[in-house]
């Protein structure tokens, strides 16, 4: 597929345009890494990010109960923490409200991207797009007290109960994360490619599924990762909102750490971390594709 | 500006017989905005084109012809005014449901799939049986030469070739009409040259009628069998290149369209003659209804005028030469006016001197320009 045939040399001649601006950029940001300090400036920033997080993955392997002094390499923790019924127990629920809130925010938000960017501007678009990304602006525990005040009158008139109250708050707060991933993609699309679907006869239905759709896909994607891994790291609306036995990942590791650290929790932490870093790796890998 | 001026071929009746017409736009009118940013794109437009005719809306930047086109092709719906598609209202269907494809300036194709795909795209949207589509689109592959690129994705192709794609994409579902907007600006000079004869050529094999949108009158002279000329919403002028080149009706077209010297004159003879500012009298060309008396412009291309002694029966005008330009095909000869002014004569050869008097020879008739 790659190789290219002779003819095709004459033809690439058309474009020298879109060559010339990279270098000058390029230039630009040697430049700035030219200047004194920066590397220091640099890699303290990192170190300041990075060194606690080391620190906890290091004595996760630690042999022996101490989280400050080393002895042997070991991985009895992390035998001891898939040993252990609450842990195993808060992934599990963890794991389904994520994956539920996911699927949820996703949908949700890929219909207000749709809403927000395939229509001619209306009156109150920038209006719309703050109540739409509202939610990551509100301080999460007013979030987290509204939620539960108004799921208790909820379930006082109506009776129900369940996992679901958990699941439909992940999803709300969720969906501003998808959103934004997804509302990017859509404005960097040309919308002529869907002009020119529907002068070929696409219907609007077929239109959306042969065209927008596809080419939206990684913005979806995306977006899905990221609603799962905010869903996955929360601890404040969860630990308000949730019921008894609805106990997440992060809530279970919150309730241990007041009876004191232990390097079973570093184990713990470090497999969320794990698990946090690939989803965001791909929404970033996902992010570049194809631009 | 609701009044049209229009200079027919004289062999064809007025109104051309109604089979013939592909697209009839009547009192087409479409306002974009409100208040004070409101902007009138085409005000109070009606044209007629005709079956199997190269048609192209001429104008700069602005005056509307996209605005038209994307009307014909049903990304935007009128304000009021009816188009008529083989004697069929199109003017508010959406548009998926007209038998019009366009050939967008940007190309649009499709980037997650590939060329044979692509040029497939139209016939699978109508629901057409897979071996139709493939033969279907092996055939435009054939027409616009790009079989060995079938396989490829759009963005591994030159800017050329994405051209072709998009040409057999829109051509595949044979639509009535092809609408081409703009679609050679993107490619240089020598490919630019290269992909009008290759339109032309694909215009004459598919017998489709083509709506060639473009501001480069070089093009629109070289492909169209016939032009509408467009300015601030309005046609000014509809015609075979040659009667837009030779005999243009309005001020704004004679200028648009390569040089033309513009003088001053008076008619007499209820019409039939005008007398230029030297006293000599010649016959006179009068747009459709133009006044017959008063002073008017008139319009001369620098290749319709010679060069003679100033007092040869035949110079009309007499005055200095100021500069003498040579171009490689001719010169170019600037002569001051006596009468004041100055004017453009263009020859394949010329013994003129700068600073002698000369004569001016002008043709037996002379065009009279309506502003």
């Amino acid at each position: 597929m790659a190789e290219r045939t002779p003819t095709q040399t004459p033809a690439t001649v058309a474009s020298p345009d879109p060559a010339a601006p990279p270098p000058r950029r390029r230039r630009r940001m040697k430049d700035l890494r030219k200047q004194p300090g920066f590397d220091t400036m640099a890699w303290f920033c990192l170190f300041c990010l990075y060194a606690p997080i080391a620190v906890l993955v290091v004595f996760s392997f630690n042999d022996n109960r101490s989280v400050v002094r080393w002895t042997e390499f070991s991985l009895r923790w992390y035998r001891a923490a898939f040993e252990n019924d609450g842990i195993r127990h808060a992934t599990w629920i963890s794991l389904q409200v994520a994956f539920v809130a996911m699927v949820f925010a996703t949908t949700f938000a890929t219909m207000a991207a749709l809403a927000t960017t395939r229509v001619r501007a209306f009156k109150g678009q920038t209006l719309t797009y703050a109540v739409i990304n509202q939610p990551l602006m509100v301080p999460e525990i007013v979030t987290a007290v509204s939620t539960l005040a108004f799921f208790v009158l909820i379930k006082q008139v109506t009776g129900l109960n369940g996992i679901g109250f958990l699941m439909l708050a992940h999803t709300v707060f969720c969906i501003p994360f998808a959103y934004m991933p997804i509302r990017a993609r859509l404005e960097d699309m040309n919308l002529t490619l869907e002009q020119a679907a529907a002068d070929l006869y696409g219907t609007p239905f077929q239109v959306f599924r042969t065209v927008t759709l596809p080419l939206m896909a990684p913005g979806i994607v995306a977006g899905a990762m990221l609603a799962f891994v905010v869903s996955l790291d929360d601890v404040i609306i969860t630990l308000l909102v949730g019921g008894p036995g609805e106990t997440t990942l992060p809530v279970y590791i919150f309730g241990q750490i007041r009876r004191g650290i232990t390097p079973e929790i570093n184990a713990v932490s470090t497999v969320l971390l794990g698990l946090s870093a690939l989803l965001v790796s791909i929404f970033f890998l996902i992010g570049n594709k194809r631009k | 500006m609701a009044t049209q001026t229009e200079i027919r071929d004289p062999g064809t009746p007025q109104a051309a017989a109604a089979q013939d017409v592909m697209i009839h736009a009547e009192g087409v009118i479409k306002t974009f905005g409100e208040g004070a940013g409101k902007i009138t794109a085409l005000d109070n437009v009606t044209v007629d084109i005709r079956k199997n005719e190269f048609f192209t809306l001429l104008g700069p930047s602005g005056c509307g012809k996209t605005t038209l086109l994307r009307l014909i092709a049903g990304f935007e719906l009128p304000d009021r005014g009816q188009i008529l598609l083989d004697g069929q209202e199109i003017g508010h269907l959406p548009p998926y449901k007209r038998p019009v494809n366009t050939v967008f300036q940007s190309y649009a194709l499709f980037p997650h799939m590939s060329v044979a795909r692509n040029i497939g795209f139209g016939l699978e949207m109508q629901g057409r049986p897979k071996a139709e589509i493939k033969t279907a689109t092996e055939e435009m592959l054939a027409l616009v030469q790009m079989e060995h690129l079938a396989n490829r994705q759009t963005d591994q192709l030159s800017g050329g070739q994405q051209q072709r794609v998009a040409l057999a994409r829109a051509l595949a579902p044979r639509p009535k009409v092809l609408l081409l907007d703009e679609p050679l600006s993107a490619l240089d000079l020598k490919l630019r040259k290269e992909m009008q004869i290759e339109l032309k050529r694909l215009q004459g094999e598919t017998g489709i009628t083509f709506v060639f949108v473009t501001h480069d009158q070089e093009e629109a002279l070289t492909m169209s069998d016939r032009i509408a000329v467009m300015q601030a919403g309005c046609i000014l002028q509809v015609g075979t290149p040659k009667e837009i080149y030779n005999n243009p009706a309005r001020r704004f077209v004679a200028d648009f369209i390569g040089d033309i010297n513009i003088l001053e004159g008076e008619l007499q003879q209820d019409g039939g003659a005008v007398l230029l500012p030297g006293g000599a009298s010649i016959g006179a060309l009068l747009p459709e209804g133009a006044a017959r008396s008063g002073k008017v412009s008139i319009a001369i291309r620098p290749e319709n005028m010679g060069l003679t002694a100033p007092d040869a029966a035949d110079a009309s005008l007499t005055g200095e030469v100021t500069n003498i330009v040579y171009f490689g095909a001719g010169h170019n000869v600037h002569v001051a006016l006596d009468g004041g002014g100055e004017v453009l004569v263009r020859r394949a050869q010329t013994d003129a001197q700068v600073g002698a008097k000369v004569g001016l020879a002008v043709p037996d008739a002379v065009q009279v320009l309506v502003d």
